[in-house]
């Protein structure tokens, strides 16, 4: 009996301690936190510099590149004591989550649409794109990424609907990544004629190849990184910084192809200092950080080189023969109505 | 031949024939049964043990031999890591929280199932019992629908102020109930065997309803609340798919222990899975401890 | 087993706290899910739950939970007879182990399995997309309930009925069918009951090695997900009121179950 009332003892004694141990854990951990995420930089702190907390809700691929923009900025005498703390997402999803209630001083999202939603919720004034840079914080283009070596010889868009070729792309409802390269293969197929039966006949081709729609641009190269599908459709900046990061892929840039832009923009209950920052993201400086993690200059007169990897990191963003904007299919809200919204477009009724 | 034996005798565990009888095969025949017997029982022990290896214990040392890769350094680095540490305070009083609350109501709702008749009872254990059947992300998703920023309450809340969904309230909740029976279905049993008898004649002696709590029921419920709450605890801090959908997720704010793995396992490059791996396995060896306390406690609540 | 009977003052208020705590954490949510999907009327719900993917991911839900609840049914009961009749060095860490899927995180359990079994494993096996790896997880997380469930049974089984049956020349695989697993029976289904409920919605250990591939890996947890980020309200809320309505069979099943244990004993 003794020997039981000692064990109970212990017992009682270990629970105490583990529940003890998760309290002083969770007191123990005051706010103190005076780096944010990965971008911590106190850098050249004047002795003026203001601790300033900046909430970034960004579009999932962009997280490297807003890391490195947020410690090049508080590295800088106008931003220095910022600290950010960011959530990155498949774009729709994280422009809902933003109406839903997430604080938020900057967002970044992957197409307009999605940030437009923020303006109609009154989160973001309409004048957010007055500006010369038009709202636009980084361009890319779409491409296709094959796994090492091009096994399926891939050469462009035509490959795509081969029969057994398994695409892995993400999915239009939630991420805005899904739209542009959806957008891409219908557009590439309107060709110079705009022939709209082959475009459809293309896009049902294409749909049915997919193997995979994935929640967001992030979770769609994961699952290709991870050994689905044979091709991964998405951003540019995506096939390079996968490549950086030691990613066994190569990519093909199409001779037709989307311009990708991605806007960004300060939501009303920011701080200054939120304003300061997006000038920097679309200051040459800026522009400079984000082509080095694979985006394409917003500004046609920054030339970026020595890009990890690009295919030729000299020459990172080769010219691309024939490239569609938004614009010339009509803008967004066209394209949505043809192309994403439920019940009529032509998406939604290929995957039913 | 052993086809044809016909047992009669009640097959109730409790009732077991006390006239048994024991006669044990003797000789050639005995020893080639007992043979047999043996060569089934090291089979049946080979699988069972094979199993469970390559089931559960395998995957385990992988997590491990996948943190340790690199050495030390880079595990130490990942733990005193900012987001990190963050992500563990969160996780600590979420699952704290959400302990004491399932605690407090557990013990509270056991006290009423076990001792009282009302219409209804049946409802209110089946509902108790609802969120462990339940997908933890349909979990998610409810509370989304009732208490996010256009939902049946969140709409009111917000308007004076109060955030649930994307922000630490939301998670708890979402914690709070993935847990909430393992209290009560502990604490219900033992109440209802030691019966209320104690209870009422400390009554009739004069001691309050508090006296009565804190010497006799406690005391009573003592081991079953332990292994409730240890339980708990474990389903608690390994929450994952509820708090997916109601937080946002912020690196250093609103980012669970589960989160972090997860968000790092989204990102590129060696760092990154550093990084999922180390929380992946303080988030083991914090699980490692609680299966040690479950095992422990549990022969001492059946007691 | 004596019951106060009618509610005083106290204890009535006790539980109209608990019926409204209850209301608040358990019974509104559940309502808005059922609600919310109700809210697209019939038409709208059958074309949420009925269009290619949704029925997919539900089809797979329930066919791998299914299957794997049946494989644990028959391992578990193995594993616990082991357990509990059989003694050998390593008994107490094997019986330890078991434990683990209960305590383990999901995400981790996920992160374990693709290690181990995806394109970077020792085994040089790849079940990445694949339905075997989707069953495999399942398999992980369902195993500990039928184990735990059927040992506290055999524990406080007497032995005296079979060692009668084995006296008196009865083979081992007939002492088990005919005397031990009618003891054992409802112990099991109870253990499968809830097994089945926990593998028809389990997420975070299955969406890594599942690879989310439509119409052959795609769960109907992460298919809710998806649709509930996507705007789509009452889509998510189709498809989880389906899995709600299965999860509620099978709790009435596993009450049905409970009931007739208590008869019996």
């Amino acid at each position: 009996m003794d020997l039981n009332v000692m064990s109970r003892r212990r017992v009682f004694g270990l629970c105490g301690a583990v529940l003890a141990a998760a309290v002083g854990v969770a007191g123990c951990g005051g706010s103190g936190s005076t780096s944010g995420s990965g971008s911590s930089g106190s850098g050249a702190a004047s002795a003026t510099a203001t601790a300033t907390k900046l909430d970034i809700v960004g579009f999932s691929v962009i997280k490297s590149a807003y890391d490195a923009l947020g410690a090049a900025f508080a590295g800088t005498p106008g931003g220095a004591g910022t600290t950010f703390k960011a959530s990155y997402g498949a774009s729709g999803a994280q422009s809902r989550a933003v109406i839903a209630g997430q604080k938020a001083d900057v967002v970044a999202f992957s197409l307009q649409p999605d940030l437009d939603n923020v303006v109609k919720a009154g989160l973001v004034d309409p004048s957010w794109n007055a500006g010369p840079a038009k709202g636009v914080a980084s361009r890319s283009v779409v491409v296709i990424a094959v796994r090492a070596g091009n096994p399926k010889g891939i050469k462009g868009w035509a490959d795509l609907v081969r029969p057994g070729v398994g695409i892995v792309t993400a999915d239009p409802g939630t991420s805005g990544s899904a739209k542009w390269n959806l957008l891409a293969a219908y557009g590439q197929a309107l060709g110079a004629t705009k022939d709209v039966a082959a475009a459809k006949t293309y896009l049902a081709g294409f749909v049915k190849n997919v193997v995979s729609w994935n929640e967001s641009g992030r979770t769609a190269t994961d699952a290709f990184v991870k050994g689905t599908g044979d091709v991964l459709i998405s951003y540019e900046n995506e096939a390079i910084a996968a490549r950086a990061a030691g990613v066994g892929l190569d990519y093909v840039v199409p001779d037709t192809t989307v311009l990708i832009e991605n806007p960004a923009a300060v939501t009303k209950s920011a701080p200054a200092r939120a304003k300061d920052f997006l000038a920097f993201v679309e200051s040459v400086d800026g522009q400079k950080i984000l082509g080095s993690k694979g985006f394409r200059p917003v500004d046609d007169t920054v030339t970026i080189s020595g890009v990890k990897g690009a295919t030729d990191p000299a020459n990172p963003f080769p010219k691309v023969a024939n490239l569609i904007t938004v614009d010339s299919l009509g803008g967004w809200k066209a394209v949505n109505a043809l192309l994403f919204d439920t019940g009529k477009g032509l998406v939604p009724q290929l995957r039913a | 031949m052993a086809d044809t034996v016909v047992v009669t005798s009640a097959v109730s565990g409790r009732g077991g024939a006390a006239a048994g009888v024991r006669r044990p095969a003797g000789g050639a025949r005995g020893r080639a049964h007992r043979g047999r017997r043996t060569a089934a029982r090291r089979v049946l022990r080979l699988i069972a043990v094979g199993y469970v290896v390559a089931l559960v214990a395998l995957p385990v040392v992988t997590i491990a031999w996948h943190t340790f890769a690199h050495g030390l350094g880079p595990v130490l680095d990942v733990l005193g890591g900012e987001d990190f540490l963050a992500a563990a305070r969160l996780g600590a009083f979420v699952a704290v929280a959400s302990v004491v609350i399932n605690t407090v109501f557990g013990v509270g709702i056991s006290i009423l199932l076990a001792r009282y008749r009302f219409p209804g009872r049946r409802l209110l254990n089946a509902v108790i019992d609802l969120p462990v059947s339940v997908s933890p992300v349909v979990i998610g998703v409810a509370l989304v629908l009732v208490y996010g920023r256009t939902g049946w309450l969140g709409r009111g809340l917000e308007a004076h102020g109060v955030q649930i969904v994307f922000a630490t309230p939301g998670i708890v909740l979402a914690t709070v109930i993935v847990a909430l029976p393992l209290v009560v279905r502990e604490v219900v049993p033992v109440l209802e065997e030691a019966g209320i008898e104690q209870d009422q004649a400390a009554q009739s002696l004069g001691a309050s309803a508090g006296q009565r709590f804190v010497r006799i029921t406690l005391p009573t419920i003592r081991w079953a609340l332990a292994y409730g709450v240890v339980l708990s605890l474990a389903r608690s801090l390994g929450e994952f798919g509820a708090v997916r959908v109601v937080s946002g997720s912020v690196a250093g704010q609103s980012q669970t222990p589960t989160l972090f793995v997860n968000d790092s396992y989204a990102e590129f490059g060696p760092a990154a899975e550093q990084a999922g791996f180390t929380a992946a396995f303080a988030l083991m060896l914090t699980s490692v401890v609680f299966i040690v306390l479950i095992a422990w406690l549990r022969p001492k609540e059946r007691a | 087993m004596a019951f106060s009977g009618r509610l005083g003052a106290g204890p009535a208020l006790g539980l109209g706290l608990g019926v409204l705590w209850l209301s608040l954490v358990v019974g509104l949510p559940i309502a808005a899910v059922v609600v919310t999907a109700a809210g697209g009327g019939a038409a709208g719900f059958a074309d949420a739950v009925t269009s290619r993917e949704a029925l997919g991911t539900i089809e797979l839900s329930v066919g791998a939970a299914l299957a794997a609840t049946v494989v644990n049914m028959v391992v578990g009961t193995l594993v616990a007879w082991v357990l509990v009749r059989d003694s050998f060095w390593g008994k107490r860490l094997l019986e330890v182990v078991i434990d683990v899927p209960f305590a383990l995180p999901t995400i981790v359990a996920g992160l374990v399995l693709i290690s181990l079994y995806g394109p970077q494993g020792p085994f040089g096996v790849n079940l990445v997309g694949t339905r075997q790896g989707v069953f495999l997880a399942l398999l992980f997380v369902t195993l500990p309930f039928v184990v735990r469930s059927v040992q506290p049974v055999l524990m406080d089984m007497e032995r005296d009925v079979e060692e009668a049956a084995a006296s008196l020349g009865a083979s081992g695989v007939t002492t088990f069918r005919r005397i031990v697993l009618p003891v054992i029976a409802p112990a099991v289904l109870s253990g499968a009951a809830l097994a089945f409920a926990r593998a028809l919605g389990e997420y975070g250990s299955v969406i890594l090695i599942s690879g989310n591939l439509v119409g052959r890996t795609e769960v109907s947890s992460a298919y809710v997900l998806k649709q509930i980020e996507a705007g789509d309200q009452a889509g998510a809320a189709a498809v989880a009121t389906v899995l709600l309505a299965v999860a509620i069979v099978v709790l009435v099943l596993l009450d049905v179950v409970q009931r007739q244990v208590a008869r019996r004993g």
